[in-house]
C-alpha cells in the first residue's frame, strides 16, 4: 500500500518538474543569455562558456537605462499611491455611506470596467495633446489613477468595506468620531489585506504599460522601460540579443526577488481579492 | 437644530469620497467614450490635416474592409485559443497543487512568477528562443524533430502567440483556481467515494460543477483580456505574417497611430468596445442562469 503512494508521489512530483520547465527556463534564459557573447547567443548551453559582463555597461550607453529605469519606477509608484487613495475613498462611500444619488454615480464609475482604456486612446490622445502633455509623463500618471484602470480597483475596495461589521464603526461614532474620522482611523487600518492586492496589481499594470507609452512619448530620456526594452538593435534594426536581455533582467530580477521573498502575502492577497489586474 | 446635521455633514463627506472618481470617470471615460463615438462619423486625416463629417462612411468601410475580417478572425482564434488552453492549464496546475504533496509552495511560486516577469522582457527572451536557430527548435531537433519558423509562419505565429501570453498570465487564473479547489467540501469527495465514484467522475460531478462561478469568471477574464494584449502582438509578429496575427487592437493601432486615420480608428474604437461590452454582459446574463450557487 505505502509503496503504491511512493509510486503515486514520484509521479506527480515528476509531472510538476515537467510542467516546470516552460515556466522557469525563460527567465533562466533571460539572465544566462545576457551575460553571453552575442557569438554565442543561439548556443544551447544553459550556461555561457564565456562569461561576459560588458552587455550591462552597453545598455547605459545605448539608452539613458538609468533615466527610463527612474521614470517607470517613479510613475509606478505614483500611480499605486495615488490609485489606492482614490479607490479607498470612493469605495467607503459607495459602500458604507448612504447618500442620495448614490446608485447612480455607482453605475457611472462602474462603466469605467465596460471600456477598456485603449478604446479611448484617440481622444485622450487628442486631449494630451491639446493640453501641450503629450511627450510628458502626466498622462501616464493622470489616466491610470483616475480613469478605467482605477474602477476595478474601487470595485476591490467597495466589496471589501461592504463585508465590514458595522459595530466597529458605530463603536467609533459614540466616541465621537467623524466620518472622514471613522473612515481613516478605522475602516482605512483593517483594509490593509485589500489595499495590498490593490497596490500590486495597480504597480504591475503600471509597469507593464506598453500602448500608451509608445502613443504618447518620442524621446529616449522620457520611454518607460518596457518602451525602452525594444529599442536596444543594431543599425539595420536587428535586435541585439545579449544586450536586450541584460536590459530584461535588470528589468525582472529585482520584482522576481520582492516576490519570492513575500510569495504567500502575495498569492493569497490576491486570491482572496477573487480578481486579477 | 444647527444646520449641519449629522446626516447632512455625512452625505457631503460621501460627495467629497467620490468626487475624484467621479471626475476621472467623466473626463477620461465616459467623454472621450462620446468623442469617439463622434470621430468615427468623420474623415480625419492627421497627417492631410482633413476632419470633415460623412455621417456612416467609416461604418460601411468596417462591413467592406477585408483587413478587418482577417483581423477578426485572427481575434476570435486568438480569443478561443487562450481561453481554452489557459483555463485547462490552470485546472491542471490547481488541481496538482492541491495534492496533499510537500513542496506545493515552491511549484505554486514557480508557476506563479512568469506573471511578475515584466511583459517586454518576457516577450523578448521568447522571441529569442522561436527564433529558428533557438532552443526551442533545438530541443525539438535533440528528439529528431526539424522546427519550423515559429515567428514567421501563419499558423505556427498564431501559436506562438497565444502559449507566450498563456505561460505569462496561467498563474493568475491557477492561483484562483486552487482557492476555488480549497472551498470544496472534503466529505462530499468521501459521501462519493463510498458510493464508487471513481476520481474522474468525482471530478466531473463535484468539483466542476462547484467551482463553476470561478471557471465562468476566469474564463469571461481571459477572453475580455485577450482583446488587450497588445505589447506581446507588437515586439513578436508584428501582426504578420501577413495578417495572421493582426488582432483587432493591434489593427486599431496599426490604423489610427500608423496611418494616422483617426476617424476610421475610432469606429474600430467603437467596435472594440460594442465587443467588451456584450461579452460582460453575456457574463452577467450567464452568471444567473447557468452557475450552480454564488459565492
Amino acid at each position: 500500500m505505502s509503496g503504491d503512494v511512493n509510486k503515486r508521489k514520484v509521479a506527480l512530483y515528476g509531472l510538476l518538474c515537467l510542467l516546470c520547465v516552460p515556466f522557469v527556463f525563460p527567465t533562466w534564459w533571460m539572465v544566462t543569455s545576457s551575460m553571453k557573447p552575442i557569438s554565442e547567443i543561439f548556443s544551447e548551453s544553459l550556461l555561457p562558456s564565456d562569461w561576459t559582463f560588458s552587455t550591462y555597461e552597453q545598455v547605459f550607453r545605448m539608452q539613458p537605462f538609468g533615466q527610463q529605469y527612474w521614470n517607470s519606477l517613479y510613475i509606478a509608484v505614483v500611480v499605486t499611491i495615488g490609485t489606492m487613495a482614490v479607490a479607498a475613498l470612493a469605495g467607503y462611500a459607495f459602500a458604507r455611506i448612504r447618500f442620495p444619488g448614490q446608485n447612480v454615480l455607482f453605475v457611472v464609475v462602474l462603466t469605467g470596467l465596460l471600456i477598456p482604456s485603449e478604446v479611448t486612446i484617440v481622444p485622450l490622445f487628442q486631449l494630451f495633446q491639446s493640453l501641450g502633455l503629450t511627450n510628458t509623463h502626466w498622462p501616464l500618471i493622470i489616466v491610470p489613477i483616475f480613469g478605467a484602470p482605477c474602477v476595478l480597483a474601487i470595485f476591490i475596495m467597495r466589496q471589501f468595506f461592504i463585508a465590514l461589521p458595522p459595530e466597529l464603526e458605530e463603536a467609533a461614532r459614540m466616541d465621537g468620531l467623524g466620518r472622514a474620522g471613522i473612515f481613516y482611523r478605522v475602516a482605512l487600518p483593517l483594509a490593509r489585506p485589500a489595499l495590498g492586492a490593490v497596490a500590486i496589481f495597480t504597480f504591475l499594470h503600471s509597469w507593464n504599460l506598453y500602448l500608451e507609452p509608445i502613443v504618447y512619448l518620442s524621446t529616449p530620456d522620457m520611454f518607460t522601460l518596457p518602451q525602452a526594452l525594444t529599442q536596444f538593435v543594431d543599425i539595420y534594426g536587428g535586435p541585439m540579443w545579449n544586450v536586450q536581455l541584460a536590459a530584461a533582467t535588470m528589468t525582472a530580477v529585482p520584482i522576481l526577488v520582492v516576490f519570492v521573498l513575500a510569495q504567500r502575502q502575495f498569492i493569497e492577497g490576491l486570491a482572496h481579492t477573487g480578481v486579477k489586474g | 437644530m444647527t444646520f449641519w446635521t449629522y446626516r447632512r455633514r455625512d452625505n457631503l463627506v460621501g460627495y467629497l469620497f467620490v468626487a475624484p472618481a467621479l471626475f476621472g470617470s467623466l473626463t477620461f471615460v465616459l467623454i472621450p467614450l462620446a468623442l469617439v463615438g463622434w470621430y468615427s462619423l468623420n474623415e480625419w486625416n492627421v497627417l492631410g490635416g482633413t476632419f470633415e463629417f460623412i455621417g456612416a462612411e467609416n461604418y460601411q468601410q468596417l462591413l467592406s474592409d477585408e483587413k478587418l475580417r482577417d483581423s477578426l478572425v485572427a481575434t476570435a482564434w486568438f480569443a478561443a485559443g487562450l481561453v481554452v488552453l489557459n483555463l485547462s492549464l490552470a485546472l491542471l496546475l490547481a488541481v496538482l497543487l492541491n495534492q496533499k504533496l510537500r513542496g506545493t509552495t515552491v511549484f505554486r511560486t514557480l508557476f506563479f512568477s512568469p506573471v511578475l516577469v515584466s511583459l517586454v522582457a518576457w516577450t523578448l527572451v521568447w522571441q529569442l528562443v522561436l527564433q529558428p536557430e533557438g532552443s526551442v527548435n533545438g530541443l525539438l531537433g535533440f528528439f529528431g524533430v526539424d522546427g519550423p519558423n515559429w515567428l514567421r509562419g501563419d499558423s505556427t505565429a498564431m501559436i506562438s502567440v497565444i502559449v507566450v501570453q498563456v505561460i505569462k498570465n496561467v498563474g493568475l487564473n491557477m492561483v484562483l483556481f486552487l482557492a476555488a479547489l480549497q472551498g470544496v467540501p472534503a466529505p462530499l469527495y468521501e459521501a462519493a467515494k463510498i458510493d464508487g465514484a471513481g476520481v474522474w467522475t468525482r471530478f466531473r460531478r463535484i468539483t466542476i460543477p462547484l467551482i463553476s462561478p470561478t471557471i465562468l469568471l476566469t474564463s469571461i477574464i481571459t477572453i475580455v483580456g485577450s482583446l488587450q494584449v497588445f505589447a506581446q502582438i507588437a515586439v513578436l509578429t508584428q501582426g504578420g505574417p501577413g495578417t495572421s496575427t493582426t488582432v483587432l487592437i493591434y489593427y486599431l493601432y496599426q490604423q489610427a497611430f500608423q496611418f494616422h486615420h483617426f476617424g476610421y480608428g475610432a469606429t474600430l474604437s467603437v467596435l472594440l468596445f460594442v465587443i467588451v461590452a456584450a461579452l460582460t454582459l453575456l457574463q452577467w446574463q450567464m452568471r444567473r442562469k447557468w452557475v450552480l450557487h454564488e459565492r
